[in-house]
């Protein structure tokens, strides 16, 4: 039987409406595209709006001394120098123009005394670096790109979810998406497409996600003929909230030790001093998740099994006015007065430094038409990203997604096509488990993924455990063949999350190869079995391919600096830090 | 420790339904939208609901919660001792599927109002005190459920006339932004109907963030609205000082 | 599904008290002035006890009307807080239950036009009435100081205390922060500015006015109810010391 289905012809299609999809959108639309943008929720839901430290641009507000160079220098060195270095610069020199193209466009950021854009520390930034608003930074920017989104000619199509690329003759074709309000299909077709949703942080029991994170985007890419790049590079982040339990992993935002929160162990002890005495807790995310780790596992934990995190010495009124959220958090959630007691907090899955490889300057991927930017492309962050390098992201590169695809329908002729047969296809497999009452239950395989994903490629690894979870990974993909959704398609999101765990599967299975592969320490990746960092594994990256079905893993060279930015780390110190007689 | 919690949601669609109980499981620290979610897993696959960072962030989770509008993921369930948990969605706005409503009619109301319209170009200089105002109302996270308490929309069905409070203080947002020089004025008094509002400050106190939306926000519309049609004198004398 | 009193929104006030406890006292309240004002207007010609004069009937029959004097004054006051954004609220919810409390169904009445048109479009208003009132509160004020100032037997005056001159200075102080609270007075004193800043970077005055109103606008409610109540009281008090029920109490 054919299912009836709505068609929608665009030159550019957007899927995801975070900041990277929508910042891609004005972009296009300002190029005079006809430009569609989905999104798997409401206008303004996506998990951009979580972000609360702050978007990192080298505006030198507070401290004149920084520039681009400062933050290409921090962001490559907590890449462990693994980051695409073309990528990485254009970054540092444009995030300062998208950040004040917020603010033209109405978003309204704290101040300095002078009335600029205040910035605040961050760890692992040299200087001052963060643009804020309190600590809600992500809605403003979501908010904001809503409201410019209203102002130029973009369609959004909300609560949507896209479930497979189309390829015409190598050509990157459109979509096939269902309204998770009724289940009813629409075709999208464009020609050009770009990828901006989000990352997979879901894969995870214990995460500050939401539940959009569960990596679509990356996996339909991936199954188009795109290549995943750094995958095994998953960020904790080193404070999540760990107790009570309803409430575990969600996230306490690193502002808090942006404006003077200390970390101790159970015997008090600013453990810090042992792992990085200089920059304390404000060294780079890995490091800190990793002293916690290590803390806990040699039984100075906290109750809970945390660190304890201290801010009481601000003050009440300082703490409420800079950190509102944390405070009514803690005292919403956990009955805790940030403002008068210390409170635990214990790693927590955060980001995915890993996705799809593009190209660093128009974002395209190796599938001719497809492009890609946000939280789902890999290659800007290295092996660990900077807090507030995410925000700053998704604006750079959603900007340069959005100009990438308007250069390529310019540049090539014609419209793609998408096959009625394989539309129809599509409908049908997705259509498969509704109402389905036997077979494995998509909450259940949920759960067993993040499992796994936590006992055998968590924050600390070794290749034994590694290998037991790819079979394991590889078992739960079988099973995952015949998932059911009963009840109707209205709304159903029992059937929604039949997608969600498949896509993750896809993309687990990528994390724990290129886990298994790269035998050595480096960011986020932590091998018990190989801890140090090795010469030989910072000149590649590991590369994912979809053949036949399969996830084949290659490596690939790490592209060299030109000798000008390699003079930067020549300085034996972060460049600027001379001019402003600061102490690294 | 394993206490049993009761709860009574609303199961149904467009056509109608009525609420079915659940019995769950209590874990500490557990808030309605993870016993909703323990349902989901366990009991009724095909519950919905609307949700997205279970952090009060994204505004998805509103809903009625013995009565109060209020969001899922910032209710606990140990406020309820002793109490069925009646799980409800938003009486304002048309249901979908169980705890799911259209709320559609809000996103066409913000696609009516007027852009920022700045003077000049950034980089703005402008101080904490100028923004202070406008961030309150920027904290706004578009949960609806002010909109949905609002008598006008809840009771009066005006949705016609009223644009409800969540549209006020985006409009109080722009206007008092120290650099803009659109005018929404015409339309306040026009078809976004700020006089509906007779300052009954419900939705003040639904807003899970916490805003005066009737006495920083709608409040000084309305004087703005009088600055305009309802005081001359006061208009020359501003007139004359600029 | 039938919503009993303890499942609906606003149901149980902070003190505990059921969700229409509220609007029956505001409209008890609001009543029992009323119709004590209006026995001031029909049924009393006077406010005066020696020095002291009820804010009935301030400022005084200088104007030489003998009938209803109480109205010629009372009139300003009255319409200065029917249109008070804070007593709106109280007398739509207490007297017109729309809403009664929040979340509440109203009877659906075919027409609500809030207020957009008569009467309630008069509220917009409110600022005239408020120039009004401070005229009014001019002469409460003059009124006060010369409770302070006692008639001598034989001739001249001096100055004192009584319980009454406190009363009238406790009486017209809150009626002062009623009025410089109003949110009428914020937005004229430098709500309506878009800007707070000088080039400088300094505070206008306007902010500074703004933000000191503001604080006091926070309690603009229980200032409502307090000056209505001190309003009230005085006149009691004094009209009790004309029907010589009791005895003026003077400390020096
Ligand atoms: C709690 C928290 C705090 C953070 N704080 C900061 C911070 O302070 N600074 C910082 O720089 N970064 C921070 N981050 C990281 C940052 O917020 C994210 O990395 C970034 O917002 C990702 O943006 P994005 O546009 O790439 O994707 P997202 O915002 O994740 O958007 C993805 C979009 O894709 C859509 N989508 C997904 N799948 C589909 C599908 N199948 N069909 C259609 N649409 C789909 C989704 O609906 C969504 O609209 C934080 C993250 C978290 C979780
Ligand atoms: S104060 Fe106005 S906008 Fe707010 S709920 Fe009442 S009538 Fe609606
Ligand atoms: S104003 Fe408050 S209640 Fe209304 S939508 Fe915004 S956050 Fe929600
Ligand atoms: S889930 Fe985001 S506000 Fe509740
Ligand atoms: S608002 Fe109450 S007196 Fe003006």
């Amino acid at each position: 039987m054919s299912e009836n289905f709505e068609r929608h012809a665009y030159d550019i299609l957007i899927i995801g409406s975070g900041g990277a999809g929508l910042r891609a959108a004005v972009a296009a639309a300002e190029g005079g595209a006809k430009v569609a943008v989905l999104g798997k929720s409401l206008l303004g839901k996506a998990h951009t709006v979580m972000a609360e430290g702050g978007v990192a641009a080298s505006l030198g507000n507070v401290d004149p001394a920084d520039g681009w160079e400062t933050h290409f220098y921090d962001t490559m060195r907590s890449g462990h120098f693994i980051n695409n270095y073309k990528m990485v610069e254009v970054f540092a020199k444009e995030a300062p123009d998208r950040v004040l193209e917020l603010e033209q466009w109405g978003a309204v950021f704290d101040r300095t005394p002078e009335g600029r854009i205040m910035q605040r520390p961050f760890g692992a930034h040299t200087f001052r670096r963060l643009a804020h608003v309190g600590d809600r930074t992500g809605m403003e920017i979501i908010r904001t790109m809503e409201q410019k989104i209203l102002t130029v000619n973009v369609d959004v199509f909300q609560e949507i979810t896209a479930t497979k690329l189309f390829i015409d003759n190598g050509r990157v074709a459109g979509t096939v998406a269902y309204y998770r309000e009724d289940g009813r299909f629409a075709l999208f077709t464009a020609k050009a497409v770009v990828i901006a949703t989000g990352g997979w942080g879901k894969a995870y029991k214990v995460t500050s996600n939401s539940w959009e994170s569960t990596g679509d985007g990356a996996a339909l890419a991936f199954r188009a003929g795109a290549e995943l790049v750094d995958m095994e590079m998953v960020q904790f982040h080193p404070t999540g909230m760990v107790w009570p339990p309803g409430v575990r992993g969600l996230l306490v935002t690193e502002g808090v030790r942006g404006e003077g929160g200390l970390l101790r162990n159970s015997e008090g002890e600013r453990f810090m001093e042992k792992y990085d005495p200089q920059r304390m807790e404000l060294s780079s995310r890995d490091v800190v998740a990793r002293s916690i780790y290590k803390e806990v596992q040699a039984g100075r934990g906290t109750p809970h099994g945390g660190a304890w995190l201290d801010i009481t010495h601000k003050g009440p009124e300082y703490i409420k006015r800079k950190l509102p959220g944390m405070y009514q958090q803690f005292m919403a959630l956990a009955d805790v007065d940030i403002t008068k007691t210390k409170f635990e907090v214990g790693p927590t899955i955060h980001y995915t430094m890993g996705g799809i490889k593009v190209d660093a300057l128009t974002c395209a991927t190796n599938v001719p038409g497809l492009f890609a930017a946000g939280e789902c492309a890999g290659g800007l962050h290295g092996a660990n990203r900077l807090g507030g390098n995410s925000l700053a992201d998704i604006l750079v590169f959603g900007k340069r997604a959005g100009d990438g695809a308007l250069e390529f329908i310019q540049g090539h002729e014609g419209t793609p096509k998408v096959e009625e047969a394989e539309v129809q296809a599509e409908i049908e497999r997705v259509l498969q488990p509704v109402g389905q009452e036997s077979g494995e239950n998509p909450y259940a395989l949920h759960e067993q993924l993040q499992e796994i994903m936590a006992n055998h490629a968590g924050i600390s690894r070794n290749g034994p455990e590694l290998e037991q979870g790819l079979q394991k990974m590889l078992e739960l993909k079988e099973r995952a063949k015949s998932m059911s959704a009963p009840g109707s398609r209205t709304f159903n999101p029992g059937w929604h999350s039949v997608h969600d765990v498949r896509n993750m599967i896809t993309l687990c299975e990528a994390i724990i190869r290129g886990a298994i592969e790269r035998k050595e320490s480096r960011g986020a990746q932590w091998r018990l079995d190989h801890p140090d960092e090795l010469e030989e594994y910072g000149k590649i990256n590991f590369v994912h391919k979809m053949e036949d079905g399969e996830v084949k893993t290659y490596t690939s060279p790490v592209a060299e600096m030109t000798a000008e930015l390699q003079e930067l780390f020549q300085l034996g110190a972060a460049p600027g830090i001379a001019k402003s007689g600061k102490k690294e | 420790m394993a206490e049993e919690i009761t709860l009574s949601v609303f199961r149904g669609d467009r056509s109608g339904g009525r609420e079915q109980e659940y019995k769950i499981p209590a874990v500490p620290g557990m808030v309605v939208l993870d016993a909703l979610h323990y349902i989901q897993a366990h009991q009724a696959p095909d519950l919905a609901v609307r949700w997205n960072c279970k952090a009060a962030h994204c505004g998805s989770c509103s809903a009625e919660i013995n009565g109060s509008a209020k969001l899922l993921c910032k209710t606990r369930v140990d406020d309820y001792t002793d109490e069925v948990i009646h799980v409800r969605p938003m009486h304002t706005f048309p249901v979908i599927k169980d705890l799911v409503t259209d709320v559609s009619w809000n996103y066409e109301k913000l696609r009516q109002i007027p852009a920022f319209q700045p003077a000049i170009k950034a980089p703005f200089t402008l101080h904490q005190r100028d923004v202070d105002r406008i961030q309150e109302f920027r904290k706004c996270i578009e949960c609806f459920l002010c909109q949905n308490i609002c008598h006008v929309l809840r009771d009066h069905s005006a949705k016609d006339a009223y644009w409800g409070p969540r549209m006020m203080i985006r409009m109080a947002e722009l206007q008092m932004h120290p650099l803009d020089t659109a005018d929404r004025i015409d339309l306040l008094k026009g078809s976004a109907g700020i006089g509906y509002c007779n300052i009954t400050k419900c939705c003040t106190v639904v807003c899970p963030q916490g805003i005066n939306i009737t006495d920083n926000g709608i409040i000084p519309l309305k004087e703005r609205v009088a600055d305009k049609y309802f005081d001359p004198l006061g208009g020359l004398v501003r007139k004359m000082h600029k | 599904m039938a919503q009993s009193a303890e499942t609906i929104h606003g149901s149980k006030s902070k003190s505990g008290a059921a969700w229409w406890v509220e609007p029956y006292l505001t409209v008890l309240a609001l009543g029992l002035f009323g119709v004590y004002s209006l026995w001031l207007v029909f049924f009393q010609h006077t406010g005066q006890f020696q020095n002291y004069l009820s804010p009935f009937f301030s400022p005084t029959e200088d104007w030489g009307i003998k009938v209803l004097p109480a109205l010629w004054v009372l009139w300003a006051p009255l319409l200065f807080r029917a249109t008070c954004y804070y007593y709106r609220k109280e007398i739509y919810r207490g007297f017109f239950h729309d809403p009664m409390a929040c979340g509440v169904p109203e009877s659906r009445r075919k027409f609500y036009f809030g207020e957009t048109r008569f009467p309630f479009i008069w509220t917009n208003l409110h600022r005239w009435f408020w120039y009004i009132a401070l005229v009014v509160l001019v002469f409460l004020w003059i009124d006060a100081v010369k409770a302070f100032i006692f008639p001598v037997a034989g001739g001249g005056s001096t100055f004192g205390v009584g319980l009454g001159s406190l009363i009238m200075l406790v009486n017209v102080s809150l009626l002062t922060m009623y009025s410089l609270s109003c949110h009428a007075f914020r937005h004229l004193v430098g709500g309506g500015s878009q800007k707070f800043s000088c080039a400088d970077g300094s505070p206008t005055t306007r902010y500074k006015l703004w933000n000191t109103v503001s604080r006091w606008n926070e309690k603009h409610g229980l200032f409502a109810w307090v000056s209505m109540f001190s309003v009230w009281f005085t006149d009691v008090y004094i009209r009790l010391l004309i029907y010589g029920v009791i005895h003026p109490v003077r400390f020096f």
